[in-house]
């Protein structure tokens, strides 16, 4: 049995049998990848899951207050239509302990992937981050994982396929590597040999060499007759545009890829800025999630901003409910109760911290659904609605 | 908590209940410290017991459905197997996660958004007209359109009509066609013909409950049976009769929560400007019980457990038998009525509601009340 819908095979006939209408029809309400999950989790005809098959610790950290980062490879079920170089991936864990499935986005580090094929991602442990924490840390190969699909615009749309002069530029920091990683591996892979006139410039800023990942393979790149140039920088050695024209003179008219905190973001996207206030269209960016304001002590007062990002509307935290808050801007939230039993009134909070108001229990979690009737804003906080 | 944060409404200077508004206002202090002891306890004890009981659900479709195979000898463990699924699906899994009661877990597949149930009425309608109507307006005549169905009369306060000379026979069709009842209680047609609702309100609700139905009349009816070839007409009638045994079950239990003798109704009027301490006082009096074995349990959805589930209806059902035994206490030391029974007991009794409101009059029997004479302030605030 396990040999007819092994992963492989389900991309084949198998596959289009469970996806078709009729497996559907059979199975509904609940859909085939509720009851094919009960024989194995590695079986699926829609959602996408995948087991842990290695971890390769990338750096300790530790030394200077720096997590440590480490790179999973994992097999995709074969519903994984594979990924463009740059994409990241939704990743749930339920972490022991803990029920609760948490969901975080995590960029894809190897080169571009077919459907079904395994691919790596490389994590850094951060302290507040409990996902990235259990991966780093207490992932062990076998451990299963739900995924989505590749998803993101950040990526690559060169390769060897398409020829073309244009010069490449990465500029990353810290974890932001990553993604530019992704494509650097890409086109490698796929042949690229900078022989063409063409040039890859790859500007990378670290804490430390300590704290450098991929800092062998980054070696081998440099070392090797590729025309791709690594430049790295550690510690104090700041971004500036005097730099950046030095290693390529004409950046604003180049294909760059920027990834990386919001410090270095800003000061590249002001390089990138011409004197009439215009960003140049070659600078594609990627931002790490911006950071929300801790919320006040229990009990204190609130302050802060509540942004309701669908309707782009604004208000000040002022402690009441964030339904009564939406309603006071005009807005039109469905409600039921306003009592916090039926769940009409769900909604998700991207960023930011909120109170429960029932039972004063305060929540920072990222992309957190909750009852904005029984649901106060304790700081800034970011409301999908 | 101090008498000054409670409206003044009905209660300000006389007893309601025989409790006084400050008592009220202890007794939800009490329940909602209950509830948020629950809360922090909830975790992978329950996340493990909700897989559980979906794989057996799971299991039991499975082997119904194989057993149709099997002519003649099949068909009466098939029937049973998915009579148990269904029954399974909608109350323990169905009713319970569509309550949000595993919205905790953030898991997709136990998500009251995204979770449907393996009946003709669509999750998505009877979640507005249960989660938020029956459970907000618990048993206030006028408001909660779960007293009576719309259909039926169960209470004084409901105007006698020649039409109610049916309730009996309208009961035995509720219970004979109960999903469809389940389904079809979204578009108020009691509401449409009284003129409170115009026929195109329930425009909007069309297409989710043709498609709905549409599905598991195919499922049923027509694939299933078919992909069992000549045995079409065994297989089709199995799943009728699946679906009747569950319908048949699933009527009674949900009439022993709110109907039998002893379980008080409210109006409009007292209800109005309510405070949550009156919400809870409310949903104790306004539900019922059903004593029995574990398995009873589960196969009601740990309904048969009416008044926790009123009190806490997003807390995992599972929770209900653990706390049922501190509710009775509470309600003993506020002198207020504790409504259970064994489930022959409270279907006789909603019977013979059934029989006594077809005909006009009629007086409420709310259960008597002893008011919290053996309480004392000082064990009150403990």
């Amino acid at each position: 049995m396990s040999a007819l819908i092994s992963p492989p095979a389900a991309a084949g006939p198998v596959g289009r049998l469970l996806r078709s209408r009729l497996a559907a029809a059979l199975t509904t309400p609940h859909g085939v990848d509720r009851y094919l999950e009960r024989f194995n989790p590695m079986w699926a005809a829609h959602e996408v899951r995948a087991r842990v098959v290695s971890i390769h610790r990338e750096t300790e950290g530790g030394a200077d207050g720096t997590a440590p980062v480490a790179t999973l490879t994992l097999q995709p079920t074969s519903t994984w239509r594979g990924h463009r170089a740059g994409q990241h991936v939704l990743v749930g864990v339920e972490l022991p302990g803990s029920a609760k499935r948490h969901t975080r986005a995590f960029s894809i580090s190897s080169a571009a992937s077919a459907p079904g094929e395994r691919f790596t991602l490389t994590i850094r442990a951060h302290d507040e981050g409990q996902v990235s924490s259990y991966l780093v840390r207490e992932a062990r190969p076998g451990t299963l994982l739900h995924l989505s699909q590749a998803q993101g615009e950040f990526t690559l749309v060169e390769s060897p396929a398409t020829p073309t002069i244009s010069r490449l530029l990465f500029v990353t920091g810290g974890s932001g590597i990553t993604p530019a990683m992704s494509m650097v591996r890409t086109l490698l892979r796929d042949g690229y040999d900078g022989h063409a006139g063409r040039k890859v410039t790859f500007l990378h800023f670290a804490r430390s060499p300590e704290d450098q990942i991929f800092g062998a393979e980054l070696a081998e790149i440099a070392a090797a007759d590729n025309g791709v140039d690594v430049h790295l920088r550690y510690g104090d050695q700041l971004f500036s545009e005097f730099e950046l024209r030095r290693l390529v003179p004409d950046f604003r008219d180049t294909d760059t890829w920027l990834c990386g905190p919001a410090g270095l973001v800003e000061l590249v996207r002001d390089a990138y800025t011409a004197a009439d206030g215009e960003t140049s269209p070659r600078l594609r960016m990627e931002f790490f999630k911006p950071a929300v304001a801790r919320a006040a002590a229990t009990g204190a007062e609130v302050a802060g901003e509540v942004s309701f990002t669908r309707s782009g509307a604004t208000t000040a935290a002022t402690g009441v409910s964030l339904l009564e808050q939406a309603e006071e801007l005009g807005l039109k939230p469905e409600f039921g109760c306003r009592m916090g039993i039926c769940f009409s009134c769900t909604r998700t909070k991207t960023a930011g911290t909120v109170r429960n108001v029932l039972t004063g229990e305060e929540s920072s979690l990222p992309d957190e659904e909750i009852r904005i009737c029984v649901t106060a804003a304790a700081g800034d906080c970011h409301i999908d609605l | 908590m101090s008498t000054d944060t409670l409206t003044p409404g009905p209660l300000a200077d006389e007893k309601y209940y025989g409790l006084t508004a400050d008592q009220i206002d202890r007794l939800g202090t009490e329940l909602d410290a209950l509830r948020q002891r629950v809360i922090a306890d909830l975790g992978e004890a329950d996340a493990a017991y909700l897989r559980k009981v979906v794989t057996t659900q799971r299991k039991m479709e499975i082997a119904g459905r194989a057993l149709f195979y099997l002519p003649v000898i099949g068909w009466l463990p098939a029937v049973a197997c998915l009579s148990v699924s269904k029954i399974l699906d909608n109350m323990e899994i169905g009713h319970n996660v569509m309550h949000g009661q595993y919205d905790f877990l953030g898991d997709p597949a136990f998500n009251s958004r995204m979770f449907d149930w393996d009946t003709v009425c669509p999750g998505e309608q009877w979640k507005y007209s249960h989660n938020y109507i029956h459970h907000t307006f618990t048993n206030i005549v006028g408001k909660d359109r779960d007293v009576g169905y719309g259909i039926l009369r169960m209470d004084p306060e409901q105007k006698w009509h020649p039409y109610y000379l049916g309730n009996p026979l309208y009961a035995l069709l509720l219970m004979t066609f109960f999903e469809w009842g389940v389904a079809l209680h979204d578009l108020e047609v009691e509401n449409i013909v009284s003129g409170k609702r115009k026929l195109a309100d329930n425009k909007p609700l069309y297409p989710g409950l043709i498609r709905k139905i549409r599905r598991q009349a195919v499922k049923d009816y027509l694939l299933f049976p078919a992909l069992t070839g000549p045995l079409f007409p065994l297989t089709f009638a199995g799943n009728a009769v699946a679906n009747l045994v569950r319908n048949v079950w699933a009527f009674n239990i949900i009439f022993c929560g709110h109907f039998p003798a002893g379980v008080a109704s409210f109006s409009e009027e007292e209800t109005a400007n309510e405070t949550r301490g009156q919400w809870y006082l409310r949903q104790m009096l306004g539900s019922a019980n059903i004593t029995g074995s574990r398995l009873m349990h589960l196969m009601s959805g740990n309904l048969s457990h009416q008044i926790e589930h009123h009190l806490f209806p997003d807390l995992p059902a599972r929770r209900y038998p653990e706390i049922a035994g501190e509710v009775q206490e509470i309600c003993e030391r506020y002198g207020l009525p504790y409504n259970t029974g064994r489930l022959h007991q409270q279907l006789f009794s909603v019977f013979k509601k059934i029989m006594r409101y077809s005909l006009p009059g009629g007086q409420a029997k709310a259960a008597p009340v002893r008011g919290p004479d053996a309480v004392t302030e000082d064990s009150l605030a403990a």
